[in-house]
């Protein structure tokens, strides 16, 4: 697929995370579209994954630690044909299996259950340790927020993956800069982030701009190449971005757009598609 | 009567994982650094390229284990109780039970009898916290013979198992050839008609020889063994209050959330019943060593008589 194909696809991501948002009247707009299009790029270029067979034993996989970003996973699986991109306007709803965070074994495609930072990225590393032990193909791929680094566990599970050589495993960070309670490097900064991986025996990839198709390609080319370490790619991302009044607006973290929000992001959206 | 055999559960754990292992390539077995205590190292010498040594974190651990068992093998989980319950409960909660996978988490060096550790180590929640997570098996095998049962039993069952394991060796009692054990099943280990003992894990053998002692007083005590804390068996905790009238529970655990409350929780639905808990009564434990612990807290044979018998004064 072409960058131009992915960014296509990425806006009807895009699309999909304003209206599971909006119809849930609650969830986080702004780390999904910061995410929109590296999971878009992972679920239409990079992985080895077969919508008509979600479990398919050797398929590539996906582990959202920054499960919050819920929004952003469903829209990229609906969207790739695991289930109908309709049902996304029952997210968040009693007796939908779109739950408010990732679960497993009733949403076709998702992994693992996660949500509550720092876990996530355990499993990944689980599955990658799981692949090294029996000689499978497939490789793991988990996607942390910036804040979520500074829980202790994914530390736990860095050391791990560097001291078990685990070249399988893509942990992606989605650098937005933002969380709930302010910038970052504010609350508690996590800042160097490559040299923390790097010390962790990572090969790191620094990304200018984790919303650039061409540089994710770039990125994602050269982790397959690593062997003998995990990879760790650190993107540089907007949070809420694609709509223009949500970027890097902190206060788009956690809040679904009113009627009239909603409009003005789906207009601005279907531009964009039509551009 | 001949000497007593005596062996811990833990080694137990160890013991039944080898044997496992043998007719099952997919059981794999984890650790957080204590694989010498945990027994576990019995697993390692036996299978190196089956354990994972995860280093000191048991959170990790424990994430590790459930994206193994998302891939088909199927991970136990070895630390202390307090470790692997108590700091790795959200772990066990979140990435375990919430998807209920295949993990099984083989806690040792459960309660006061962990000795001279002392209280950091002397992990009394554990059955309340495991209990109260959705589709958790929780079982406290009384001694060698069940504790290897019970690692069987768990491997066979699809989800996820908390198994409690002691460091103390304790008495075989379950040598019987018709024994049998099975998942949510408890057993009368001693026909009584004045009052019912129910006990878990090594206070089994403790309710054995409290119920000799009440003997002499005259008092005729039926000895239930209840090794599954959950699902926990109504049927038989409904039979023997039935018959008795009077419940004590024992066990080597808070008598806050753990089978003191499950049996209340049980009778008082459908049959209500004076209950005396017998277990630690809302403290930390100290350092000592388990026998002498187990003495002082009035949880050895002598002990639970006395609370028995203060119990029965009272009724």
């Amino acid at each position: 697929m072409t960058d131009l194909e992915l960014q296509k696809n990425a806006i009807k991501v895009r699309q999909g995370i304003i209206e599971g948002v909006h119809a849930a009247k609650s969830g986080h707009p702004g780390g999904s579209l910061s995410a929109a299009d590296v999971l878009t790029y992972l679920y239409f270029e990079e992985m080895n994954i077969d919508p008509k067979n979600p479990m398919k034993p050797d398929r590539d996989r996906l582990v959202l630690s920054k499960g919050h970003a819920a929004p952003a996973l469903y829209s990229a699986l609906a969207n790739r044909g695991y289930f109908p991109v309709e049902d996304l306007s029952t997210l968040r709803h009693v007796g939908s299996y779109l739950q408010g965070h990732p679960s497993y074994g009733h949403i076709p495609g998702v992994d693992a259950a996660s949500g509550s930072l720092g876990q996530g990225i355990s499993v990944a590393v689980g599955m990658a340790l799981s692949g090294k032990l029996t000689k499978e193909s497939y490789r793991v791929y988990t996607i942390l927020g910036d804040g979520e680094l500074q829980e202790g566990q994914v530390w736990e599970a860095a050391m791990f993956a560097g001291s078990k050589k685990l070249d399988n495993l893509v942990v992606i960070v989605d650098n937005n800069g933002l969380q709930i309670d302010g910038p970052v490097d504010e609350v508690d900064s996590p800042y160097p982030i490559t040299d923390k991986f790097k010390a962790f025996k990572f090969h790191v990839i620094e990304v200018a701009d984790g919303n650039d198709m061409s540089l994710l390609r770039k990125a994602f080319d050269e982790a397959r190449e690593v062997k003998g370490q995990p990879t760790a790619i650190v993107m540089k991302t907007v949070k809420g971005k694609g709509v223009s009044f949500m970027e890097n607006q902190v206060g788009w973290h956690g809040k679904a757009p009113n009627d009239e929000q909603y409009e003005a992001a789906m207009a601005e959206l279907k531009k964009a598609e039509e551009a | 009567m001949s000497e007593v055999k005596k062996i811990a559960t833990r080694e137990s754990y160890g013991n039944a994982l080898v044997e496992l292992a043998k007719e099952h390539d997919n059981l794999y077995v984890l650790d957080a650094d204590l694989a010498a205590a945990t027994k576990t190292g019995i697993f390692k010498a036996a299978y190196p390229d089956r354990h994972i040594d995860c280093g000191i974190q048991e959170a990790d651990m424990v994430g590790i284990a459930a994206g193994m068992a998302t891939t088909g093998k199927v991970p136990f989980c070895s630390s202390f109780a307090m470790f692997a319950a108590g700091r790795a409960y959200e772990q066990v909660r979140n990435s375990v039970a919430y998807p209920h996978l295949n993990v099984k988490i083989g806690a040792t060096h459960a309660g006061i009898s962990v000795g001279e550790d002392g209280a950091t180590h002397q992990c009394l929640e554990d059955l309340s916290l495991m209990r109260t997570i959705p589709g958790m098996v929780v079982i406290n095998p009384a001694d060698d013979i069940e504790a290897k049962a019970a690692v069987k039993a768990a491997y066979e069952y699809d989800g996820p198992v908390y198994l409690r394991f002691g460091r103390l060796a304790v008495p075989v009692i379950n040598d019987n050839a018709d024994y049998k054990f099975e998942i949510g099943k408890g057993l009368v280990l001693r026909e009584g008609t004045d009052v019912s003992i129910i006990a878990t894990g090594l206070e089994v053998n403790f309710a054995l020889e409290a119920a000799e002692m009440l003997a002499k007083d005259g008092i005729n005590a039926e000895v239930v063994n209840i090794h599954t804390i959950k699902p926990i068996d109504r049927e038989l905790i409904l039979k023997t209050a039935e018959k008795t009238g009077l419940v004590v529970t024992v066990e080597e655990h808070s008598i806050y959330g753990g089978l003191g409350s499950a049996v209340a929780e049980v009778l008082s639905e459908e049959m209500p019943t004076v209950v005396k808990r017998i277990g630690v009564n809302d403290t930390f434990g100290e350092s000592g060593p388990a026998v002498e612990l187990l003495h002082k807290y009035k949880l050895d044979g002598e002990g639970v008589y006395q609370q028995i018998r203060e119990f029965l004064n009272q009724e």
